[in-house]
Order: structure tokens, then sequence, then C-alpha cells
């Protein structure tokens, strides 16, 4: 019963840190953090080794070897994904051939 | 001492998964922040390889190069476009994964394993493992049926039949209630079997009655329960580096999921239970006595090419005709005559939170002129063109003033302050939520009838022999 109230304090507070820093997320960042927060549920790769590894028998190694399957293509795709996202948001050239925007009056 | 060099590992990761979020608080820190958060997963992972619990590497290795290759092509090849379903699909994944686990550690509980005795399931362990199983198992299969939607191999109407809401409820109610039995008594597997199996129908019935434009919020809300089921796991197998991730992930889909279904105008406790796939209610306003006026590519091109300022305001269909390299063609041309160029990207612009500003920027469009609503809304009475491309209820004025309307309450883009307003569009008919949209007939506003990519391209040429 301990382990579990203290479970479930490490939940809710990671919830609350997640919750802060996720608000400051600007939704230009909106699909690269879907896809950051899809590798990072990769974890559940400790679970999927523990399952293929630990010795559960054939139905349970079975289950832990394609889960361990789900949770590496998450993993990898994840994370490369996210990488070719951000790679793709620059800022202007600077020196490119259009000119700079004119900051003049609107008016 | 083994014991404390995996957990040393977990703690590790999971410090560093929260350095990863926090550096997508800025374009210039991410990329940085998610190698962080790559090596936080390659420590969890070599950490959990020195478990003692681990007796045999054979199957793990082949998982892991076998993920790692299906992971390659769906990291590097899949299109930007085709980022709703990817992700909806690797929801699909992480909660299988979730559900697997599950359904492996119960079996374990009741049939031992390799030279050990069955130890069973104590009654807190059954609860973390239910909440695993239902979240997972619905993640599952409302993950397929959201790709299948958004790859167009499903209908991407709503499916709807008599007597819905009552049936969903009823398979709830009995998910529940073997939830709840299993709690009592862990060891009726039977229950435990009858449990998946609702959950995986619950997923596919709260799925099929959404239509395609309300995804925003589905994915979301999937990528939640999927962090759930991860958090779950970890409840489960007492692993605190899953509880933290899951989380992470579930806070992480729970706020996109609010962002999306108040850009959405949809009540919060909506999105919650699902419900938020029913028709909207038929417009009040007519067109009636309303006359649009149409304005051709060479005359829409002499606004442009002398505007001083331009607000572009994409919407789906600029995604759907593939034309994000043509508006940025035209956003040059119009940056070399000397005028400033700005996109005014709405929450729900795409099909999933974020999607357009992804779009734009692989079409090479600089982050800085993409501006969220919030930012923009104010610049729109200095502007002097808003060209709207593809978007049609959030740029709605009816939202603001028409009480009656259905989508009154929904925060847009306040396009109709623009001192003029260029449209372009496919044809006449309403959008998505069948509502006229009176910025159309707007006095400002003037309509380029076509396929946005053919018009866009149009303009860039008629700009160019200004």
């Amino acid at each position: 019963m301990a382990t579990t109230i203290i479970q479930l304090y490490v939940f809710v507070l990671a919830g609350f840190v997640g919750y802060q820093i996720i608000t400051r997320v600007p939704p230009l960042l909106h699909t690269p953090l879907m896809s950051a927060t899809n590798a990072i549920s990769g974890i559940s790769l400790v679970g999927s080794i523990v399952a293929a590894g630990g010795g559960f028998g054939t139905f349970g190694t079975i289950l832990g070897f394609i889960a361990v399957v789900c949770a590496m293509s998450n993993v990898v795709g994840g994370f490369l994904i996210t990488d070719r996202m951000l790679r793709m948001f620059s800022r202007a050239k600077p020196g490119a051939d259009a000119p700079k925007p004119t900051e003049a009056p609107h008016a | 001492m083994r014991e404390l060099l995996v957990q040393g590992t977990y703690l590790a990761a999971s410090v560093l998964f929260i350095l990863g979020l926090r550096s997508l608080t800025k374009p210039d820190t991410a990329r940085r922040g998610m190698l962080q958060a790559a090596l936080g997963m390659l420590l969890a992972v070599v950490g959990t390889m020195l478990h003692q619990e681990i007796i045999t590497y054979q199957w793990i290795l082949i998982g892991l190069v076998v993920g790692s290759l299906i992971g390659y092509p769906l990291g590097q090849w899949v299109p930007m476009t085709a980022m709703p379903q990817r992700i909806a699909f690797s929801h699909m994944f992480g909660a299988l994964a979730a559900t697997l686990v599950g359904v492996a550690e119960y079996y374990h509980g009741w049939h031992g394993g390799a030279g050990e005795a069955a130890m069973g399931v104590p009654a807190a362990k059954m609860a973390a493992l239910g909440f695993e199983v239902l979240f997972g198992a619905l993640t599952v299969t409302g993950s397929f049926m959201a790709f299948g939607k958004l790859q167009e191999f499903l209908p991407g109407r709503p499916i709807t039949f008599p007597g819905q809401n009552v049936f969903n409820l009823l398979l709830f109610a009995a998910a529940i209630g073997c939830f709840g039995y299993l709690i009592y008594d862990p060891s009726n597997q039977v229950v435990f079997y009858v449990m998946i199996a609702l959950a995986l129908a619950i997923g596919v019935l709260m799925v099929i009655p959404i239509g395609g434009a309300d995804m925003p919020v589905v994915i979301s809300l999937l990528n939640s329960y999927a962090g759930l089921a991860a958090s779950a796991t970890g409840f489960a197998i007492g692993n605190n580096v899953l509880i933290i991730a899951g989380a992470l992930d579930g806070a992480s889909g729970f706020m996109l999921s609010i962002l999306m279904s108040k850009a959405m105008n949809r009540s919060f406790s909506n999105v919650l239970f699902g419900a938020f796939g029913s028709a909207p209610t038929a417009s009040t306003k007519t067109s009636e006595g309303m006359t649009a006026r149409s304005i051709s590519a060479a005359d829409a091109a002499v606004q442009l090419a002398f505007a001083r300022s331009v607000i572009v305001v994409p919407g789906y269909g600029l995604a759907v005709a593939q034309a994000q390299h043509q508006v940025r063609e035209l956003a040059e041309l119009i940056e070399k005559n000397g005028g400033e160029v700005k996109y005014a990207i709405h929450p729900v612009a795409g099909r999933m939170p974020g999607h357009m500003n992804v779009l734009l920027a692989e079409a090479n469009v600089p982050y800085e002129r993409l501006y969220d609503m919030d930012e923009i809304n104010s610049e729109f009475e200095r502007a002097d063109v808003a060209l709207v491309v593809g978007a049609n209820d959030v740029v709605n004025p009816a939202a603001r003033n028409d009480e009656s309307s259905p989508i009154y309450g929904m925060p847009i883009l306040n396009a109709d302050k623009a001192r003029s307003v260029i449209v372009l569009k496919r044809s006449m008919n309403p959008g998505f939520a069948g509502i006229e949209n009176e910025l159309f007939y707007a006095p400002q506003t003037s309509l380029l009838f076509g396929d946005a990519k053919a018009s866009l391209s149009a303009l860039v040429s008629e700009v160019k022999a200004q």
C-alpha cells in the first residue's frame, strides 16, 4: 500500500511538472511536441523488455516480444520524425535575395 | 548495487525527458533537447537490460532490431502532410505495447514462468493492470479508427446508429463492472479477457461517430490515453520512469485536447466523454439577398503587389491542395516589392495541433513569420490585405457577433478587420460546419475562385508581371 501511495505522488507531481512545462510550448511546436511525447512514451519499452526476457513462459514472451517491437518502433520513429520536423523550423535567411521587409509605419 | 545502478539510469532518464520537453518551449533549443531525451531513453533501456529479472536476451534483441527497422521508415519517409495519421498510428503502437505488457504480467501472475510457480496478482496490482489494459485497449482500436479516417480507407464522415449513446454507455458500464469484479477477484481470467474485448469495442465505437474535421481533438485525447496506459504500466510493475514518462505524455495530450476543444468551440465535458461528433445544428442565417464579389487573378495580383502588409490565413484547404510552396513563393514576391507578409495560424488550421506550422515550415517559410491567433489578431486592422486560403469557419465573424450561430463564441482570426480581404475558394459551398460566412459577402471582400494551388500559381505569375 505504501508503495502505491508513493507511486501516486510520483504520478501527480510528474503530471504537474508536465503541465507547467507544456503550457509554455508555443502552438508553433505543438506537432513536434506530440511526436516527442510519443517517442518518450515508448518508454513502455522498459516494461516490454522485462516481459520479453524475464521468463514469462511462451505466451508471455511472445506478447513481450511484440510489445518490444511496437515500443521500439515508436522510440526510433518518434525521435527521428521529431528531429526531422524541428530541422525545418528555420529563421529567415540573413542576406537572402529578398530584401528584409521594411519596418516602415503601417499607416 | 546493481539495483541502485538501474534506478540511477531511470532517474537520469526521467530528468532528461523533462529537460527535453522543456527545450520545446523554444524552436532554437528544441533539437538539442530532443537529443537529451533520446539519450535518456538509451540510458533507461541499457539500465533495464542490466536488471536481474532478465534471463534471456535473444527475443529482446530481435525485438529491438525489428522495431528499429519498422521505426526508421515511420520516422524518415512519412510525408509531413501525413503527420496526423502517422501520429495516430504510433499512438496505436504505444498503446498496444502497454496493453500487451499488461496481459503478459497478468498471465505471468497466474501461470508462473520458466521454473517458477504462479504468484497470483494482488488487488493493488490488479487495479493498475486494469487501468493499463482498459486505456491501452481502447486506445489501440480508437487510434486505428482515427488512422483509418485520416488515411481515408475508412469513411471520414461520422458513422452513427440509433441508440448509439445508450449502447456505448452500457458497454462502458460493463467494462467498469468487469474491472470492479477483478479487483474483488483478480483470479477470474475470463473476466479479464472479456474486459479487454469490451475496451477494444469501446475504442471503435468512440471514434466512428467523429467527423474528419474533429480529428485534432481525437488525436490529442488518444495521445493522453496512451500516456495514461504507459503510466498505469509503471504502477503495475513498480517502475517510476514509466509513471513519469506516462504522466508527461498524459498531461501533454490532455492539455492539447483542451486547447483544441476551445479552438473548436466545444465544451470540455464534450471532449472528456468523447461525445464530440454530433452534427452541428443548421445555420440560422442564409446568404439570400447578399452578393459576393468575385475577382480575377490579375486584379488580385495588383492589390497584392502594392500592399505594404499582407496577412495570409491558411486553412486546411491549403494543405489539401498541397499549395504551401506556392504561398511561400507569392510571399517572397510581395516581400521583394517591399511589402511585409505574416501568416496567421488558427489552432485548428490543420488536422492535428500545430500541423499547419509544420507544413509551412517544410515549405521553407521562416518560423518568425508564423503567428498564433492571439499574437496576430490585433494586427489585422493595420493590414492592407488579408489573403484567406482554404479557410472558412475560422474567419467567420458570426463567431463574434451572431449569438444564434452554432459557432458563436469560437475564437476566430479577425480577417474581416483588414482593409481588404481576398478569399481563395474552390466554390461557394459553406465550410465544414455548414454555416454561411458573412465575410464572403462583406464589402471589402473579393473572392478568387478555383483550386488553391492553381489560383496561387496564377497570382505568382501575375505579380511577377506587375
